[in-house]
């Protein structure tokens, strides 16, 4: 980063910073629908995260997950998780955009977790985010977004399915077993800039051709093999002699 | 008219004729395996041709610009001008990608040529007397190809193929005794290196291919002064050779191979995208990837780099490093023993004649059972060099992947050996399909319907 842009960048985390405090007093005051958001909570979530979220041997606490942390959860479908003792992954959402809303707020009621972060995909600076992309993510989740292990039998999965609000809530609370980017690490116009640049990954098309789940060589290898040898046998076969 | 006049010209000044009449009477093997070494030579054409190219617009240096072109997500980012040149060679150069693609599949397909070529001229037995030196050559050749791909992938100065640098600089530190000074003088300082770009890219433009090309100039003479070996059949014997005439069928093969040959990795090259260098970003010492890989050439070396345990070892009062084992002796050890393979094999089989017919590899058991065994050894090694991308695509730990590798680096060898053995074994006593078994035959009858007949009858 050269000293030019550490100070844009300094700049804007200033500027997000205090208009971010009026932002977040906004979004966490607890929305309608916290009633529906309990039953729903009692009905699906108790038995592992206990009544009130207090956590149970088969599920954390969600005192501190906040909205935050609940509409990560649900809207990716990690939750409600069929088996505890395996890495929650993405799967379709198992309530509609407003039961989840409901829930998020009677989530945030249990205690002061981060609100649902508001993201302008827009704002954001697409330089600034390949550079703080491969600068945070990158180790885990591959300079393509295209996922990777990080042991222990956990995986940072790939990134293209993630909607940019997902993609801050993910910084904001850290799932499983990735770190927490606060706004102090990473700001609002910082957060908006890695949204975007995700955004741009997966909406600008290939320039070479298939893309081939741009996890690199080892796709381009079985390519080679598959395909290629394929070929040059077949061509072999078609221009000498077979016996 | 013209054309007599030439020849007339051309004979008078170098007499020609002689030569030439023997060179277009001469004959080719025709059997479609002995087409993968002319395959291998038109990808290196291919790879020349592709390359003097990306020469035109690649610059090999580290000086710091700023990038100001048409990929916006990295424009006003810092960046070495090497780095720089490819994304413009990708971006801005017209046609210049797909040249960069067609020059990157060759290279990876040209490799693989090779290796089934050396698999082919391995199995049937064509490296023994008195072929001996051609497999050295061959080998050589196939060195000198590895070489040339990992300088060629090291040259973007992108962020994975720092990182195959970094793990070459680790491996020559690891060598004992003169590791650092060695180390030093091919890298010509410590991590991140200065000026290894413009080394490497001496080395990859000039000095291999020009290696490349003397020994493949040596291979072909060889050949050529030897002839091809074939495998036995009707009129063939060990003095005397079956094959295409030069003029005019096997000239024209060689035609349609060659276009073949370049269709194949043109159709790849517009398919498929290869190594976007632009979305890993340019190199930073700082920065790594997950899932970086390298390729699949490399990948056996990768691969044993991972599995091996991480054991000290201390010998005559030195630690010897860690990644010595994996990225050095197993490399070596390979080569040296496939450079000694046709001694090795004439000692234990105290063979010592010349052989210009092909072996079936089914006829001899224990090569082949090595070979499999050897080759399954290698394949175990490349998969580990994916283990993580194993590991995420099975949702497995990647702990207990790594060791489920381990085992079968020791385990699969052996089992496949032993199966090749009694597979070959069996099949050693069938005879070749001829075609003129005894079958049944139709035999149409008098009132025109038809019958199978026992042939004695017929
Ligand atoms: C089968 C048990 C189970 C059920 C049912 C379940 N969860 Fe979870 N939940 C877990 C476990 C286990 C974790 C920890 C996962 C991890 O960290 O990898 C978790 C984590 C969470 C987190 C993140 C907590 C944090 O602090 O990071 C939230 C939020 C959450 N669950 C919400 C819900 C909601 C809302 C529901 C109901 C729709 C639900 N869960 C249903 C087991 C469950
Ligand atoms: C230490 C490794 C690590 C780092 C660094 C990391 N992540 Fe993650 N990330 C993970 C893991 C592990 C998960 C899966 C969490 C779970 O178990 O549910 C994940 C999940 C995610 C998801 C959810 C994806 C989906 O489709 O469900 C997003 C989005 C995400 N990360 C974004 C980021 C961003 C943006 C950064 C950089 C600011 C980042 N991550 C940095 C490890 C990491």
């Amino acid at each position: 980063m050269t000293a030019v842009r550490r100070i844009r960048v300094l700049m804007f985390a200033v500027g997000i910073w205090a208009g971010a405090i009026s932002g977040t007093a906004a979004a966490a005051t607890p929305a309608a629908g916290l009633e529906e958001g309990r039953v729903l909570f009692e009905n699906a979530c108790a038995n592992c995260h206990g009544a009130g979220g207090t956590g149970t041997n088969l599920g954390p606490s969600l005192a501190n997950a906040g909205a935050a942390g609940a509409d990560f959860m649900l809207s990716t479908g990690r939750m409600p998780l069929d088996d505890p003792h395996r890495q929650p992954v993405r799967k379709p959402a198992a309530f509609d955009g407003e039961e989840i809303s409901q829930i998020a707020s009677y989530v945030a009621s249990l205690g002061d977790g981060p609100p649902i972060p508001e993201v302008d995909v827009e704002e954001g600076d697409l330089v600034l985010g390949q550079q703080l992309y491969a600068e945070n993510c990158g180790a885990c989740h591959s300079s393509a977004g295209a996922g990777g292990a990080v042991g222990a039998g956990l995986e940072a999965p790939a990134l293209r399915h993630a909607t940019p609000v997902e993609v801050v809530e993910a910084m904001r609370i850290g799932p499983g077993a990735m770190p927490v980017f606060q706004e102090q690490t990473l700001s609002k116009q910082d957060a908006d800039s890695i949204a975007s640049y995700l955004v741009y990954l997966r909406e600008v098309p290939d320039p070479g051709g298939l893309g081939l789940g741009r996890i690199g060589p080892i796709a381009e290898g079985a390519v080679v093999w598959l395909l290629g040898i394929g070929m040059v046998v077949l061509i072999c076969r078609f221009v000498g002699e077979k016996e | 008219m013209i054309v007599q006049k030439t020849v007339r010209f051309l004979d008078e000044r170098l007499r020609i004729t002689g030569f030439s009449k023997k060179t277009l009477r001469r004959v080719f093997p025709d059997h479609w395996s002995f087409l993968l070494g002319e395959i291998a030579l038109y990808l290196f054409l291919i790879l020349i041709g592709t390359g003097i190219f990306l020469t035109f617009f690649f610059s090999p240096s580290a000086r710091e610009v700023i990038y100001s072109g048409s990929y916006t997500p990295l424009r006003g980012v810092h960046m070495s001008q090497a780095y720089e040149s490819l994304l413009d060679i990708s971006f801005e150069v017209r046609s210049g990608l797909v040249m960069r693609q067609i020059h990157h599949w060759a290279a990876l397909l040209f490799l693989a040529v090779l290796v089934v070529h050396m698999l082919r001229v391995f199995f049937t037995g064509a490296f023994r007397k008195p072929r001996e030196l051609n497999w050295i050559v061959g080998l050589t050749l196939l060195t000198l190809g590895l070489l040339a791909g990992f300088s060629g992938y090291s040259l973007p100065d992108d962020l994975l193929s720092g990182t195959g640098l970094r793990i070459g600089y680790s491996v020559a530190l690891s060598i004992p005794v003169v590791g650092t000074w060695l180390a030093f003088l091919v890298f010509g300082g410590e991590f991140p290196f200065g000026n290894i770009i413009s080394r490497l890219y001496v080395i990859h433009i000039l000095l291999i291919p020009g290696a490349i090309g003397l020994l493949l100039g040596l291979h072909l003479a060889m050949v050529w002064r030897q002839k091809h070996t074939q495998f036995p059949g009707p009129m063939r014997t060990e003095q005397k050779i079956v094959g295409t005439r030069m003029w005019p069928t096997y000239a024209v093969k060689a035609g349609a191979l060659f276009f073949l040959t370049a269709s194949t990795v043109t159709l790849l090259a517009g398919l498929f995208q290869i190594n976007p260098v632009w979305i890993y970003g340019p190199f930073d010492p700082a920065r790594v990837s997950a899932g970086a890989q390298p390729d699949w050439y490399l990948g056996w070396l990768e691969g044993a780099l991972r599995l091996m345990p991480a054991w000290e070892v201390r010998a005559f009062g030195f630690t010897i490093p860690n990644p010595f084992f994996p990225g050095l002796l197993i490399p070596g050890l390979t080569f040296n023993i496939l450079y000694a393979w046709p001694w090795i094999e004439a000692k234990f089989t105290k063979d010592t004649a010349p052989h210009n017919l092909l072996n079936r590899p089914r006829d001899v058991p224990v090569r082949t059972a090595l070979g499999v065994a050897g080759l399954s050894f290698y394949t175990v090694l490349f998969v580990a060099g994916g283990n993580d991308v194993i590991a995420g695509l099975f949702n497995l730990p990647l702990e207990r992947v790594t060791q489920g590798l381990q085992v079968m680096a020791f385990a699969l060898p052996l089992v496949a050996g032993i199966a090749t053995h009694r597979i070959c074994k069996e099949l050693k006593g069938r005879p070749p399909k001829t075609g003129d078994e005894p079958g049944h035959v139709i035999v149409r009858t008098a009132d025109g319907s038809y019958e199978t007949a026992e042939p004695e009858k017929v």
